[in-house]
């Protein structure tokens, strides 16, 4: 059979499900490209033996009538996994081991897929490129220095080098949709609630999704499928029924109306950019959808508010960390409180040190009501302008991003520049909607870029539907050279 | 509005982060400037605006009150830095 690892999720579980491959040759191949990868370091905990084990156990006495029978997956570090240890890409969590599973790796589990491996990310999902990972700078396999995004910049790369069929990441304020944009894949942020958040090391809870990150938006819909799930353990979960995301999705989207939303035409926006937004557009109007201009007149001062709420949230989420319970504790200190001090200090990197120190003083006495107040009232704000929006439309288009990726280094010195690339992500997370990147297209230098597809609450059916109809019409494909191979 | 040396001092003593001195300079410098962009937010009225509590248009579920998993003590205490048989281990508090 031509390489398994090549195949996408869906053909994968339809060979297994016919009985035509068997989940050892699957898991097998994917270890071989994990270990052959020398360069990438998409990588921070291996569990392919473990892997193995679980698939000659599921070749043993195979239950087919799951979602994703036999199906080895690596997911990002930020998902506890029990007695495999979970970092968050933080020193903090360098050798901790959860003694339970977070709720979404468990639903996977359930349909029949078992651990890979865990991957590296921004720490603590800071970061829009994965250079804050206390384990490394993570390689996008499009081209050798080139960042692959972040927060889930692990999972991008393993899942476009075809180190794990699919994956999993987390998205705060895009850190699924902007490396799936920059690595040429298929990238899901859900609803807020939609999937457990219980489980997952916290970053902001009140923006943290979880979301399945695939090579096509078919895989995108079962995963989705898989992952979603009312959960008690998660006072913020959403009490519906469960979809068949992929069984309903159609590529028939006529008289849908998408929304052109006119602010993010931002300056000094790449022409390329623009372009790619054009071609959404016409695609789109070729399948039958109605194009319409809309206007979310808050959208410049989405990030800002990010950046009061996103930090104010880290910073009391990531009180817990004082040596004590679990996690790193510095040796240094004659007491209680020089312990804590030393061990937040040498524990945590400098990103998430500059957001706790940001948090912490936007929640400080006298400052409150004048930033972390006033970013929830701009929040509401933002949010009011989206409302507006579904009144008219069924979903809204705009580029992924402002940018195709950048090389290691580039941004890393300029936080506010940095910042910028979740200029179009953020205010989905910030008004708590669905989202979706797919590959659409690449700039001058041949780099993937990715068009998002914004949706009503709860509407992923529909904004699925929307990226399949677009994704068959813009017949994305990237040719790799395996430069990171030995 | 800018940060200086010594409000960093002070907004890491409340985070009981220790910032080593030669670090403080470079940190009010990244803190001033994304202050700077955040306080673009001032341009905009907000006086008659509610701020928002919850982006679910519902209340926070209650559940009972009941023990529902227990007896893991010693699962716990493995990931513990220092331990001492059924206790954590923190450097002295009082004299």
């Amino acid at each position: 059979m031509s390489d398994i690892s090549k195949k996408d999720l869906t053909e994968i579980v339809s060979l297994i499900k016919k009985k035509e491959i068997k989940s050892e040759e699957v898991t097998n191949s994917f270890i071989k490209n994990i270990n052959n990868d020398i360069k990438l370091n998409s990588f921070i905990t291996n569990c392919s033996d473990l892997a193995l084990e679980k698939a000659k156990n599921f070749d043993k006495n195979p239950n087919l009538e799951t979602l994703l029978p036999g199906i080895p997956i690596a997911i990002k570090d930020l998902f506890c996994t029990e007695g495999v240890r979970t970092t968050a890409g933080s020193k903090m969590l360098e050798n901790f081991i959860p003694n339970y599973e977070s709720t979404i790796t468990k639903n996977l589990w359930n349909e029949g897929a078992f651990l890979l491996g865990k991957l590296n990310c921004d720490e603590y999902a800071m970061g829009s490129s994965n250079e804050t990972s206390y384990f490394g700078n993570v390689m996008n396999p499009i081209a050798e220095n080139t960042v692959p995004g972040g927060s889930s910049g692990g999972s991008a790369s393993a899942l476009t080098a075809d180190l794990t069929p699919t994956t999993i990441g987390t998205d705060t304020g895009g850190s699924i949709r902007q490396p799936a944009s920059f690595t040429g894949t298929v990238g899901l942020k859900p609803t807020y609630g939609l999937c457990s958040r219980w489980g997952i090391v916290a970053f902001a809870s009140s923006l943290d999704q979880a979301g399945p990150m695939t090579k096509t938006v078919q895989d995108c819909a079962l995963m989705l499928e898989a992952m979603a799930s009312f959960d008690e353990k998660d006072s913020t979960s959403i009490n519906k029924k469960k979809e068949n995301y992929s069984k309903k999705l159609t590529d028939n989207i006529k008289g849908l109306k998408i929304g052109i939303p006119k602010e993010y035409r931002v300056d000094g926006m790449p022409k390329e950019i623009d372009q790619l937004w054009e071609k959404g557009k016409k695609i789109l109007k070729e399948s039958g959808a109605e194009i319409i201009d809309i206007s979310l007149p808050n959208t410049k001062y989405a990030l800002p508010t990010y950046y009061i709420v996103a930090p104010a949230e880290a910073s009391s989420n990531l009180a817990r960390y004082d040596g004590v319970k679990y996690g790193y504790r510095s040796s240094k200190g004659n007491n209680l409180i020089e312990m804590y001090e030393n061990t937040r200090s040498e524990g945590f990197g400098d990103e998430v040190k500059r957001r706790i120190l940001i948090g912490t003083y936007v929640l400080s006495s006298g400052y409150y009501d004048a930033y972390y107040i006033k970013a929830q009232k701009v929040r509401q704000l933002i949010k009011n302008d989206f409302d507006q929006s579904f009144k008219k439309v069924d979903a809204i288009l705009t580029p992924s991003t402002p940018s195709a990726a950048f090389k290691i280094g580039e941004k890393k010195d300029d936080p506010i520049s940095m910042y910028l690339n979740d200029i179009f992500t953020v205010p989905v997370n910030l008004a708590g909607l669905p989202a979706i990147s797919i590959p659409a297209g690449t700039d001058s230098k041949n780099y993937p870029l990715g068009l998002q597809l914004i949706g009503k609450p709860l509407d992923e059916q529909k904004l699925l539907n929307i990226a399949f109809a677009a994704e068959k019409k813009i017949n994305f494909t990237q040719t790799l050279d395996r430069w990171w191979e030995k | 509005m800018s940060i200086d040396k010594d409000k960093i001092k002070h907004i890491s003593k409340l985070a009981r982060i220790s910032v080593e001195e030669k670090k403080i300079d470079g940190l009010a410098k990244d803190l001033s400037s994304i202050f700077k962009f955040i306080e673009q937010l001032n341009e905009l009225n907000t006086d008659k605006v509610e701020p928002l509590s919850s982006i679910l248009n519902t209340s926070l579920r209650l559940r009972k009150d009941e023990v529902n998993d227990g007896k893991i003590r010693d699962k716990i205490l493995k990931n513990s830095p220092q331990k001492n048989e059924e206790f954590f281990v923190v450097p002295k508090v009082i004299e």
